[in-house]
């Protein structure tokens, strides 16, 4: 349970939250029709005749688009409904041609699932939450209108016009702004994951309405809600939710009752205001789609569905730390994007090839080069750095030389540095730039045997005792050296000697 | 000389491929009849020039030895809720006046490709929603066919294919396209004794026909007998992809494989369908065709469609339902027909805009639409409704277990004179008390004209037939025809 309570003049409250999620399904095409969905076109060149509600014009449904939502049904665990069907939800607009929009209320293609979101005690997720998914139903986004293009008149851009949407329901079950904010970043993890949305919330292709109610502490009935549509980034959800909470506490407690209705959120004002209440809400007429047959989903289907299905951040993580030996920490950072997980792991891969070592022997070196060595390199390089030159080879290469004992750390920071200024190989740069640590053990030899020559007197002393004196001679070998030898090699060097 | 424009599909083409005539002289003869029956008001737009030019695309292919289409050189009447390329297409209503689609619907190509040519786009109850024709805004199509009396009454080509049936009918084209929602092709069909098919559902694209009612809507030929609908109906049918509830099944040569022997064939007579206070005309017309059935060698049975009462009130909920939604994308915003009064926003211009754009039957099947689909009455009317209509289908399930088809009456009455009808919503629905079943149901049905009543009025015959097989139909209504005889014309006045 959440720790999160406002403090009220007539006691503590809490806060219910449920959250609708539309998800752009990515595909090339739209919902229905085939045109194009690439975002940023100029206005009215993505509009087929179907999405322009032409006279005779007819939807023809997208597998893909069906797919996408059956494979995202599955990674959140949910029930894939076999038969579903799609209704017409009817309203006047001017975005939104046919004068209804196509979705699913009757019956969604995905039932009950559910996602964890994980422990963050600083954000005030005291444990791992279940949160639960009502359904996830597939419909068509409507168009844009534009009032900023003429003085008088609105202008209407159709290209998002029939766009596939997923609206994921959740159940009312999370307590607090910061596990709402879990919720969408853990959704939008999986939905990347899966492919079914690329989670870009700035160009809207993720958003959410945000419900939100509040209770005495101790009260098990739910209050009235309010719905907030269209917050477009992690910030503003867990803003709405705070902003919310305050503004429906104070109204309550000042003997007002809230209103079941409609809002907004201002991002320069963070607060929201009323669009519309329950009682001039639209009656949509929902109705079966007559122009569409329902969705039959067929075992063969779904085992494809399943079997297209990557690991998902959960079971990676886990994999991560169970059997790579990662930190939990590592773990958690390097599963929550995909372009993390995918860099690491090739790196990992063609690093354990290199060296012929299995990967959990060398996956936290690993993870600490990707995750701050280099990260750390191209940051100091600023615009120095080519980041074409930051392949998975030449890192797994400057990993590998590290590893087998031939550079250092710090020369491994150094040469990579080089690569990416000039895309050189790493190899001839140690060479070249003389990158490289001597474990030659005869060169390393001659120069200790002066150094214990010269300090006869300490080398007594450290026979006599004085252990401390071994970093001396570690310190005065590593300076012959130039820094290059292979501390390890004189380190037995020296116990050899001095006995 | 033959008087081309006497002849239907089978002649023509049949002509134009033995060089008889030329597809050039048929479109002219056809053109010219066009010209002079504008009292019929069967056209809304005449387009000579493309019937012209298919024939002379036909006859130049027969020059060149090419091979020819089932229907090359026979030039037709396209029913003007069939998205036309390039002409004006309105649904007869005044919110589509002046739309000229960038698209040919997939019935229209099929036909163009199989080689015939459009005579014009045909008038129609607006919004394919009437049974008189007299709800288009170009003005109602008038019936070639009168009574007797003297008096010169206008009759009602029936609907809401009634410039379909009429121009059929008054030899201003050998054959139309229909579509059939709730009998919208079988009605005109026996009001003006020709031959109309609707075909299964889902066997004709509906891509590109303005929508009424999606899961009913259904084209189909008009033509003078069956021979020519079964050429007629072969060229329209067909896959499409494009539609979603197209059937995906290969049409069968219907044409070839017609044959009027019913040896062997079952014929079910509903027992339902004969209602009290039915035109005894229409029950002999009945019986008549029951014996001639018989007499083709088919064994009669008495069936039950035990639901058939509970048939047209659930349609007159689904059709409206469905056109409620279907009509809304007339709106003003992007085509036809706006009306922005000074200083109106949005809504205000959406109301304007629907106010002035539709006719009184089509606000009324809106109004009635929006009703049982809006919160509190859709379990009530429209869920209800959707369950007669499965029992319905049931029903024909049921009855098709003891035969091959059914025979019926197309209506329960003949034509009525315009106005008659038109002051009584209820009434006029009536009409298509015989037909809705079938339509409900997605089933082959088609009309046949067996004869004439007392007045000089044609009456049809319908028979429905399993699901696909059009081939049945067909030949029992192919049998009728052979034994009904049916040769009246109606005399030439306009």
């Amino acid at each position: 349970m959440s720790n999160y309570r406002i403090q009220g003049a007539t006691g503590e409250w809490e806060v219910v939250i449920g959250l609708e999620v539309h998800a752009q399904i990515t595909s090339a095409s739209k919902l229905f029709s085939g045109a194009d969905t690439t975002f940023g076109a100029e206005p009215n060149t993505q509009v087929s005749l179907i999405d322009a509600a032409m006279p005779g014009m007819l939807p023809v449904p997208n597998a893909e688009c069906i797919r996408q939502a059956v494979r995202t049904g599955m990674a959140i665990e949910a029930e894939i409904n076999t038969y579903s069907r799609f209704d017409r939800k009817n309203y006047f607009y001017a975005d939104l041609p046919q004068g209804y929009q196509i979705s699913q209320l009757y019956h969604p293609i995905v039932g009950e699932g559910q996602l964890l979101i994980e422990k963050d005690e600083k954000a005030g997720i005291p444990e791992d939450k279940i949160i639960g998914i009502e359904r996830i139903h597939v419909e068509q986004d409507a168009g844009k209108l534009m009032h900023d293009q003429h003085p008088t008149m609105s202008y209407v851009d159709l290209n998002r016009c029939g766009v596939a949407l997923m609206e994921i329901v959740s159940k009312p079950d999370m307590t607090s702004p910061a596990e709402a904010g879990a919720y969408v970043r853990k959704l939008r993890s999986i939905l990347r994951y899966v492919g079914s949305c690329d989670g870009n919330m700035e160009q809207g292709s993720m958003r959410a309405d945000v419900n939100v109610s509040v209770r005495k502490v101790g009260s098990t009935e739910l209050g009235t809600r309010t719905e907030t549509k269209n917050v477009n980034s992690v910030r503003f959800v867990m803003a709405v939710i705070e902003s919310e909470v305050r503004r429906q506490v104070d109204l309550i407690e000042d003997g007002g009752e809230v209103v079941q209705e409609t809002r907004l959120y201002d991002p320069d004002k963070n607060e929201t205001r009323s669009m519309r209440s329950k009682e001039d809400a639209h009656d949509y007429r929902y109705f079966p789609d007559p122009d569409l047959l329902p969705v039959n989903l067929e075992d063969s289907f779904l085992a494809e569905c399943r079997a297209s299905l990557p690991e998902l951040p959960d079971a990676k993580r886990t994999r991560y730390i169970e059997e790579l030996g990662l930190s939990e920490y590592n773990a958690a950072v390097l599963t929550v994007e995909v372009e993390t997980f995918a860099r690491f792991e090739t790196l990992l891969g063609i690093t354990a090839k290199h060296l012929g070592k299995p990967e959990s022997e060398i996956a936290t070196t690993v993870a600490n080069w990707s995750m701050s060595t280099a990260p750390g390199v191209v940051k100091s390089l600023g615009d120095e750095a080519n980041l074409e030159y930051a392949t998975a080879e030449a890192q797994a290469a400057i990993l590998g030389m590290q590893g087998a004992g031939d550079i250092s750390g710090s020369q491994a920071k150094e040469i990579y540095e080089i690569v990416l200024k000039t895309g050189r190989e790493p190899a001839e740069i140690a060479e070249t730039e003389g990158l490289k640590q001597l474990s030659d053990t005869g060169a390393i030899e001659t120069e200790i045997d002066k150094i214990l020559e010269a300090n006869q007197d300490k080398v007594e002393q450290y026979k006599a005792g004085k252990d401390k004196l071994f970093g001396f001679f570690v310190g005065q070998t590593m300076k012959a050296m130039q820094g290059k030898a292979n501390p390890q090699v004189v380190n037995e060097l020296l116990k050899g000697k001095l006995g | 000389m033959t008087n081309l424009t006497d002849l239907g599909v089978a002649a023509i083409r049949n002509g134009v491929a033995n060089g008889d005539f030329t597809a050039r002289e048929v479109a002219e003869a056809f053109n010219a009849n066009v010209a002079a029956a504008k009292e019929l008001n069967a056209f809304i737009v005449t387009t000579p020039e493309k019937a012209l030019e298919a024939a002379d695309a036909v006859d130049a292919d027969r020059a060149a030895g090419k091979e020819l289409g089932s229907m090359a050189g026979v030039p037709i009447g396209m029913k003007d809720l069939f998205a036309t390329k390039g002409v004006q297409t309105t649904a007869a209503s005044h919110i589509l006046e002046g739309f000229t689609p960038e698209y040919e619907s997939t019935v229209s190509s099929n036909l163009w490709a199989a080689g015939a040519g459009m005579l014009g786009k045909l008038n129609l109850d607006q919004f394919a929603m009437g049974s008189s024709n007299e709800t288009s805004y170009f003005g109602n199509v008038t019936s070639p066919w009168r009574r007797p009396d003297g008096a010169n009454t206008p009759m009602s080509p029936g609907g809401s294919s009634g410039g379909s049936s009429t121009a059929v009918s008054a030899r201003l084209a050998p054959a139309a396209t229909g579509t059939d929602t709730g009998g919208s092709i079988r009605q005109p069909a026996a009001f003006t004794g020709i031959t109309g098919i609707k075909p299964t559902y889902g066997r004709c694209s509906r891509w590109g026909v303005v929508a009424f009612a999606s899961s009913l809507d259904q084209a189909g030929p008009m033509a003078h007998d069956v021979r020519d609908c079964a050429i007629m109906l072969g060229a329209m049918a067909g896959f499409d992809p494009k539609d979603a509830t197209s059937l995906d099944l290969p049409v069968p040569d219907w044409e070839a494989a017609l044959n009027s022997d019913l040896k062997g064939k079952k014929v079910g007579i509903p027992r339902e369908y004969r209602m009290d206070g039915t035109d005894p005309e229409i029950l002999q017309s009945w019986d008549n065709g029951i014996a001639w059935l018989k007499d083709a060698g088919a064994e009669v049975v008495d069936i039950s469609l035990p639901h058939t009462k509970y048939a047209l009130p659930a349609y007159y909920i689904i059709a409206p339902a469905e056109a409620s939604s279907n009509l809304a994308r007339y709106d003003g915003v992007r085509y036809g027909l706006r009306d922005l009064p000074e200083g109106a926003g949005l809504q205000d211009m959406y109301a304007a805009t629907r106010a002035e754009g539709f006719g009184d039957e089509v606000k009324r099947r809106i109004l009635i639409g929006t009703y049982v689909l809006s919160a509190g009455f859709y379990d009530a009317y429209y869920t209800q409704a959707q369950k007669i209509r499965t029992l319905v289908a049931q029903d024909f399930e049921n009855a098709f277990k003891e035969c091959d088809v059914i025979l019926a009456p197309t209506t329960p009455t003949a034509s009525f004179g315009l106005g008659e009808k038109s002051a009584d919503p209820l009434g006029m629905y009536l009409n298509d008390v015989f037909a809705v079943p079938a339509s409900l149901a997605g089933l082959p049905a088609m009309s046949v004209p067996c004869g004439v009543n007392s007045e000089g009025l044609p009456l049809g015959l319908q028979i429905v037939g399993k699901a696909f097989d059009e081939q049945g139909v067909m030949n029992a209504g192919l049998a009728i025809e052979e034994r009904a005889g049916f040769t009246a014309k109606p005399e030439k006045w306009w």
